[in-house]
């Protein structure tokens, strides 16, 4: 089975103090630490797990520049076992759209059985670049997906909704798979997987090589142009308790005690 | 005929999702500023009476029934809907960003060539622009986007944030449209929902709920939290990393994916307040957070706030708890 995993190296946020660029389009991203974006480790992980039952191979897919190599080699120490970066200036400013257009163009020549994404990116969030990607190929997808089993020429999922129900359903394969976070449990990396994953080839490939033309990438093949990037204004701020953590605990067990709860 | 505004309505078991309505009541503001007329979309098998609840909004409302759409299947879905949007050529469609609307709205964008932004809380038109508002990192900032210039859009929209708003009925034409879908989409089949196991902790019963995320950093550190809940004689619930990871089963869940909680009080530790949690837990009567990052967006939905440590702040709140009612811990 060719399983095609596509990755995104982005910033830990969750846990950062963000500051907004001098431009107001972006974030400050010095100090930030990169790492894959959560939803595609699960992806990577779910992929290794396919190859270990199914046999064949699995290709990992990033579009960025030479950081996103990390990105790439955490994969590949997972167990993936091949590499592709699409770079080139021309892919500056791309929104997910013209991302998921490279990406397509990048495939089109690979063979696959499945494609992994993670169901959106911790970054943007704009939970799109699967479903694209599967359109622009001719192929089905599913997203939020919680649990994948392949029989034959079967994907049997189960989707996630809201308010802890589920979704049982079928897709023919090939098809688009996204992935939500919690599918598995990823695997730690082994120094043996390390190492291997430093003699792993990572081939890059940029425009020409594509066959794309510059319309169709960066910002005159996207759908959103970032106006402007903003703290969110406060509706409603929390009152701030001070003082050190005693002062502050003896505070809240005040709190509770005056509303009955202790 | 004046250029329409399509709202797709979402419904799922019988049940229309308030996310439905939620989007018809913004429908009816923007189909005002932009001079269109609101057209409310239903897909289902034998939905023709419930359709009428939608006309209440809409100035008309397009009723697809067929067999095969009786559950939500994006394939399905998107073939009745491409053909339905080349016709009307609304300039705007408006779908839930939902589990629904994610597994849609990007392919169905694709295919009809029209730009898309998605899990939008604000939209503006102006000078023939239509403008986003949506957010990035987990809710830490916003951003104000444009959309390519397109003779017809499509967003998706986040749930519970425009506001049901009821206004003088529309009483909108329903009129039925024959379903495109000649055969049976094999590609793509629903084969049943999954209601979560019986059994199992009721959160959503709890009056007192300490509430754990990413914050608590390992899975050996989730007693710091049990001791508290102990001592309040509360329940612990958690944001989904927790879930994710393992190291709390997902009955604790609160937040969109999980359970909507309402207890007497709700301590959030280590929780950033991603918007998927917070609309979990936002009902709750007293609200108090403890986290590191005081531009956690956590901090704009609870009553008190503590920037500090909760490794610091739990243990001694424990201790304080149990002074207060004359125990020993």
């Amino acid at each position: 089975m060719d399983i095609i995993v596509c990755v995104k190296h982005v910033p830990e946020t969750a846990e950062s103090d963000l500051k907004i660029a001098a431009n107001a389009k972006s974030i400050e991203k010095t100090g930030l630490v990169f790492d894959i974006n959560e939803w595609d480790d699960y992806g990577v992980e779910e992929a290794v797990r396919l190859k270990e039952k199914h046999g064949g191979t699995v290709t990992v897919i990033t579009v960025g520049s030479e950081e996103a190599d990390s990105t790439l080699r955490k994969s590949l120490a997972r167990g993936a076992d091949k590499g592709l970066r699409l770079a080139d200036p021309k892919f500056e400013g791309s929104d997910s759209y013209a991302v998921a257009k490279i990406l397509a163009r990048a495939i089109k020549n690979l063979p696959f059985n499945v494609i992994i994404t993670g169901t959106q990116a911790s970054d943007d969030g704009n939970a799109v670049v699967g479903p694209m990607l599967a359109r622009l190929l001719g192929v089905p997808h599913v997203t939020m997906v919680k649990k994948l089993e392949i029989n034959d020429q079967i994907a049997k999922v189960k989707r996630e909704l809201e308010g802890s129900l589920e979704e049982v359903v079928e897709v023919r394969l090939p098809a688009v798979v996204s992935v939500q976070t919690g599918i598995n449990e990823p695997r730690y990396v082994s120094i043996m997987g390390i190492r291997k994953a430093m003699q792993k080839e990572i081939k890059i490939m940029g425009l020409t090589d594509l066959g794309l033309s510059e319309n169709e990438v960066g910002e005159a093949g996207s759908w959103l142009k970032v106006d402007k990037m903003y703290v969110p204004p406060v509706e409603k701020q929390a009152e701030f308790l001070k003082g050190n953590p005693d002062e502050v605990a003896a505070r809240i067990a005040e709190i509770l005690k005056a509303k009955g709860l202790i | 005929m004046m250029k329409e505004l399509f709202v797709l309505a979402e419904h799922r078991q019988g049940q229309f999702r308030d996310i439905t309505f939620e989007m018809l009541s913004k429908g009816v503001e923007l189909a005002e500023k932009t001079g269109t007329e609101l057209t409310a979309v239903m897909l289902g098998k034998n939905v023709k009476d419930q359709a009428k609840a939608l006309a209440e909004y809409a100035k008309r409302v397009l009723v697809v029934d067929d067999a095969k759409l009786e559950n939500f299947n994006s394939e399905a879905y998107q073939t009745v809907l491409a053909q339905l949007i080349k016709e009307h050529k609304p300039l705007l469609t408006l779908i839930g960003h939902t589990s629904f609307g994610v597994d849609l709205a990007p392919s169905l964008a694709v295919l009809l060539n029209i730009p898309l932004a998605t899990d939008c809380i604000g939209v503006e038109y102006q000078n023939d622009t239509l403008a986003v508002t949506r957010q990035m990192y987990g809710g830490k900032v916003n951003v104000k986007a444009t959309l390519n210039k397109a003779e017809s859009y499509m967003i998706t929209v986040r749930q519970a944030t425009f506001p049901v708003q009821k206004k003088t009925p529309a009483n909108g034409e329903i009129i039925t449209v024959p379903s495109p879908l000649s055969e049976e989409i094999t590609v793509k089949r629903f084969l049943e929902y999954v209601p979560p196991p019986p059994g199992g902790v009721d959160i959503t019963a709890a009056e007192v709920l300490v509430g754990v995320g990413r914050g608590i950093k390992d899975v050996c550190n989730i007693p710091i939290v049990e001791e508290l809940a102990k001592a309040l004689g509360g329940t612990v619930a958690c944001s989904r990393p927790i879930v994710d990871k393992g190291w709390l089963p997902s009955d604790r869940q609160v937040g969109t994916s999980g359970k909507t909680v309402k207890p007497k009080v709700y301590i959030a530790l280590g929780i950033s307040g991603a918007f998927q949690h917070v609309l979990g837990m936002k009902g709750s009567a007293l609200i108090i957070s403890v986290n590191k990052d005081a531009n956690a967006p956590i901090f704009s939905v609870a009553d008190y706030g503590v920037v500090d440590d909760l490794f610091k702040v739990v243990p001694s709140l424990k201790n304080k708890i149990y002074e207060l009612k004359g125990q020993k811990a």
